[in-house]
């Protein structure tokens, strides 16, 4: 690796050589200020590509919290109209919304809309996309992405796949309504367009992530400045780099399953069809043939991987900010870094322990349990290597440390609790119940999804040169984790007891005052948490509302800060606040590893990964342990 | 700072950036049409016995494909190599031959689909099956209305499995006539699209996917064929480049078709 | 060094692409003549035979057309991972789908 450096053309000035890249070239000559449509919306700055990233998805999952809050109504008060936005809702989508209450259907498009727009318009674009667009190459010492106009048109697929998505509520019949998984053939007998609709977004939507990924993988291989050995990449590059891969290996047989579905579903064919299938008592127009399962496999080999681009980035935002907050190196970066490409390799071949109710043979369902627990040992590896990061730090507590700190119990309930459904004979028990939805909205809500509220605060300092206010993030913070918690912590015990999920009537038919002496009832303490997790997503929804305000507020009128304010050693710290077009107003030269906190010999107490060695300073080791 | 390696190879991996791209991007593309080619073997593995078509394609025009498609890669090749002995005239007239050869596919492909549009599986009440090429629609026909008569080149057969296998020595041996069906007789009626049966969905779908692709790559080629002049008097080695990316974008279009060859006409 | 360093010589492309293009000719003509004659029983062999000339045929498109042979390291480890997911993907696909033992009463 080290021998590597050495071959780099050597140290040049920025105006020296002649521009080959067009736009870049413009830069130079003509020096015109680019206009509203240039600058924000036709931009191929990978800095405002990420910015337009993070506004889009932020957006999308406010309005997909929405979709939750209108269904929590519903469960917790089955058909009874809903108190202020029910006849916003008749007025908008008429029929389904009749009276303000929420029909089955409606309950059902919203749903699969919830889960859809979270994961896919929601926390991977902004975990991915936004992040690591904004960071990655300003980490790596890279002047842009690879290909700057690949990512524009990256952002532009995956803004028209959102229009796609929200467009299929306003058609008749409604979006999509057979879940964020889409089982056919549940998918294509609903008598709506809706899942046509979710099916060209999705393409739309897995186009734009495989441009992304293309160019992330390109920028980290070509990009990296001199010295910036594998080994001196940041862990967040690191996860980037893996989830990177793993959209492109795995995205593409999704993308495959939906032309099939979509094909199913506009040209009538039978690819995942049955012989025999009946629609309503009659026997479908269909020639069948087809395979239910091999949709679920392909969903599946997707939807897996993706469980990991949703949670690695967000891994990699609580190293950094833990790293910078604690002082001192990160610990076991080289674990780390073999963790999560372990995990990356694995995470494809684990995909049917969301089939063992499909029923398989023992020997392959062995196989997929192995892999599945195997798969649970670099993730323990990762987190515990965050928290002995902690050990003998002298902690710095601000609010991405909160979100950061807040991050770890919650991604190891979250985690822990899925090892039960790893295994075939506990998970025919617990499948599809509320235990499963707790399960994986720990992973996904106060897990990933805190660490980008971490993300969000640590690097607003380098978007805009200014801090969020400190007071009104740690309300956030703290409001969040409660009411998160008074969310889903009642969900293992409902999903325990046998509490379905996907039941518009929140499960009231089940209940022991409905049928009583029923065999296995929901007995009334169980119903009653509805009630608790309704008012907990309640005061969770007006818990945002300080971050929303404060993040607005704060780009005019929030602290003013220098270029570090956080005192870190990356290189994303080392340019000008805001970073601008090129990022680096000279080449960087790496000479030493991400985490130089406490280096002992020098009197700062971080040391840039640039900062050249004086001779006088004795040579810092690489890595740490 | 301006993005480096665009044109000159980086030092550790011997790669420039565009190169490392498509390499990355085919890569995806091995998994799509590994996905599509997975649902195939599943859906070929799971056909009822006998009921898995055989001999349903062309393999003349399969074969006149096949080697279109393989003249079109050589002459991408040979584009590329001119750019690199900066021989433009030469890159101009072997591209033509690649658009050519690539409109050609296109046509004969799009052939392939209407014979396949217009040929009709009539179930009929008494439990037969008529089978054949529209002929005509007499002009009262109506399928909702029961009136009228239609006419395919074809024939009649007992059983459904009989049309399956085309290679069977008693479907090659078969008469092909006239046959005229009144619509009164008629149970159902489609034509060999893709609703027909899963080995027709899934043969528009992997040669619609590859035709898309193929259709992509021809404008990609005729974009720079037309206007890549400019670039090549400014910057011979980038666009030369371009030449290899696109180039090799085109061979893999080819090697999926080197795949759905045998796939879907030989077997 | 990279493919597009060497010295270019388009004879030697030429000749290149003539043998390229009889090979691509011979294996055509054998999967043909393989898919019609009357080896085995059913199309199991016939099948396995054709995918492993459409197999050759498809190492020489991509070795010599795409000068994948002489290509780096770097993008054999991609394409590699590559290969080995799509085994898997079929491979456990078809496993989960009927790898049963034998006697189960299927769907």
């Amino acid at each position: 690796m080290e021998s590597n450096v050495q071959q780099f053309p050597p140290f040049r000035e920025a105006s020296a050589p002649p521009a080959h890249d067009d736009h870049a070239g413009h830069e130079h000559t003509e020096h015109h200020e680019p206009n509203f449509w240039q600058k924000y919306i036709f931009s191929s700055d990978h800095k405002v590509i990420g910015i337009q990233y993070g506004f889009m998805s932020l957006c999308f999952m406010l309005f997909g919290f929405f979709l939750m809050l209108l269904m929590r109504w519903q469960i917790a008060h089955p058909g009874v109209p809903v108190p202020v936005l029910g006849p916003l809702l008749e007025k908008i989508l008429g029929q389904p919304a009749a009276h303000g209450a929420i029909s089955a259907d409606l309950y059902n498009s919203f749903g699969a809309m919830h889960g859809t727009i979270m994961v896919f318009l929601g926390v991977v674009p902004l975990a991915f996309a936004a992040f690591g667009n904004y960071v990655v190459p300003l980490m790596i010492g890279a002047p842009d992405m690879c290909f700057p106009r690949i990512n524009m048109a990256s952002f532009h697929a995956f803004f028209l796949g959102g229009v796609v998505m929200l467009v299929s509520f306003f058609i008749p019949g409604g979006a999509a309504q057979a879940g964020w998984t889409s089982y056919s053939p549940l998918a294509t007998t609903i008598p709506t367009n809706g899942q046509a609709f979710w099916l060209v977004g999705m393409v739309l939507l897995i186009t734009s992530s495989l441009l992304g990924a293309v160019n992330f993988i390109a920028t980290i291989i070509q990009l990296r400045a001199p010295g910036m050995t594998w080994m001196r990449l940041p862990w967040f590059v690191w996860a980037q780099f893996v989830t990177a891969f793993i959209l492109l290996l795995a995205f593409p047989p999704l993308e495959a399953a939906g032309v099939l579905q979509l094909m199913d579903n506009v040209a009538h064919t039978s690819f995942f069809l049955p012989t025999g299938l009946a629609i309503g008592g009659q026997l479908a127009d269909r020639s069948g043939g087809g395979s239910p399962l091999l949709w679920q496999h392909l969903f599946w080999f997707l939807g897996h991987p993706e469980v990991y681009v949703l949670i690695l980035p967000a891994m990699g935002i609580v190293i950094e900010v833990i790293a910078n907050n604690t002082r001192k190196p990160i610990w076991g970066y080289k674990s780390l870094v073999y963790s999560v490409l372990f995990v990356g390799f694995l995470s494809f071949i684990v995909w049917a322990h969301h089939m063992y109710l499909t029923g398989m043979g023992q020997k392959i369902a062995t196989f997929f349990q192995a892999t599945t627990m195997m798969i649970s040992v670099p993730s323990v590896i990762i987190l515990t290597c965050m928290f002995l990061s902690l050990w003998g730090g002298s902690i710095r507590i601000n609010t991405p440390m909160l979100f950061a700190l807040g991050f770890l119990p919650m991604f190891g309930i979250g985690g822990l609790t899925g090892l039960p459904l790893g295994l075939a004979a506990a998970d025919l028990y617990l499948h599809d119940t509320y235990y499963i939805i707790a399960h994986f909205h720990y992973v996904v809500a106060p897990g990933t999804i805190f660490a980008l509220f971490a993300g969000v605060y640590f690097w607003f300092p380098k978007m805009t040169g200014r801090k969020m206010n400190e007071f009104w993030g740690r309300v956030h913070f703290w409001c969040s984790l409660a009411f998160m918690n008074i969310v889903f912590m009642p969900m293992f015990a409902q999903g325990i007891k046998g509490m379905l999920r996907r039941m518009s009537d929140g499960a009231v038919n089940y209940s022991a005052a409905r049928v009583p002496g029923a065999i296995d009832a929901l007995p009334g303490s169980v119903m009653q948490l509805n009630g608790v997790i309704l008012w907990a997503a309640i005061c969770l929804g007006i818990a945002q509302i300080p971050f929303i305000i404060n993040l607005f507020w704060s780009i005019n009128h929030g602290e003013k800060v220098g270029t570090n304010p956080w005192r870190a050693t990356t290189l994303d710290w080392q340019t000008p606040t805001p970073p601008p077009h090129g990022n680096f107003e000279h080449t960087p030269h790496v000479v030493r590893g991400p985490y130089e906190y406490s280096a002992p010999g020098h009197a700062e107490d971080f040391t840039p990964q640039d900062e050249p060695v004086s001779p006088s300073a004795p040579l810092t080791p690489t890595a740490h342990h | 700072m301006e993005i480096p390696y665009t044109i000159e190879t980086r030092p550790d991996t011997g790669l420039y950036n565009a190169k490392l791209g498509i390499w990355l991007f085919l890569a995806s593309e091995v998994m799509l049409f590994g996905g599509l080619f997975s649902a195939y073997v599943l859906l070929r593995v799971g056909a009822e016995h006998g009921m898995w078509p055989h001999g349903w394609l062309n393999v003349t025009l399969g074969t006149v494909n096949t080697l279109l498609l393989a003249l079109s890669a050589i002459t991408t090749l040979l584009a590329w190599a001119a750019c690199k002995v900066r021989d433009f005239t030469k890159f101009k007239i072997f591209h033509a031959c690649t658009i050519l050869l690539a409109l050609t596919f296109l046509g004969i492909k799009s052939y392939e689909y209407h014979d396949k549009l217009i040929h009709y599986e009539i179930k009929l009440n008494n439990g037969t099956f008529a089978d054949g090429h529209m002929v005509e629609e007499s002009k009262d026909f109506d399928l909702a209305k029961k009136t009228g008569t239609v006419t395919l080149h074809g024939r009649v057969v007992a059983d459904e499995k009989e049309l399956m296998d085309l290679r069977a020595p008693a479907a090659q041996s078969a008469k092909l006539d006239e046959v005229t069906v009144a619509a009164t007789d008629i149970k159902s009626m489609g034509n060999y699209g893709p609703r027909h049966n899963t080995f027709t969905a899934i043969y528009f779908t992997l040669t619609g996917l590859h035709a898309l692709h193929i259709l992509g790559g021809t404008i990609v080629i005729f974009y720079f064929w037309a206007f890549g002049g400019a670039m090549w008097k400014t910057d011979p080695e980038r666009f030369t480049n371009r030449i290899e990316v696109s180039g090799l974008f085109w061979h893999f279009v080819d090697l999926v078709w080197i795949f759905l060859f045998p796939v879907l006409y030989l077997t | 060094m990279s493919e597009s360093d060497k010295p270019v010589n388009l004879k030697s492309y030429f000749r290149l692409c003539g043998v390229v293009f009889l090979v691509v000719l011979c294996t055509t003509s054998a999967m043909i003549a393989t898919s019609f004659s009357h080896i085995g029983e059913g199309w199991t062999l016939k099948v396995t035979l054709i995918l492993a000339i459409a197999v050759v045929n498809a190492f020489l498109v991509a070795g010599y057309l795409m000068h994948l042979l002489s290509e780096k390291k770097l993008i054999y480890t991609v394409l590699a991972f590559t290969v080995f997911f799509f085994i898997g993907l079929l491979g456990l696909t078809l496993g989960a789908t009927f790898g049963f033992p034998p006697g189960t009463v299927s769907h």
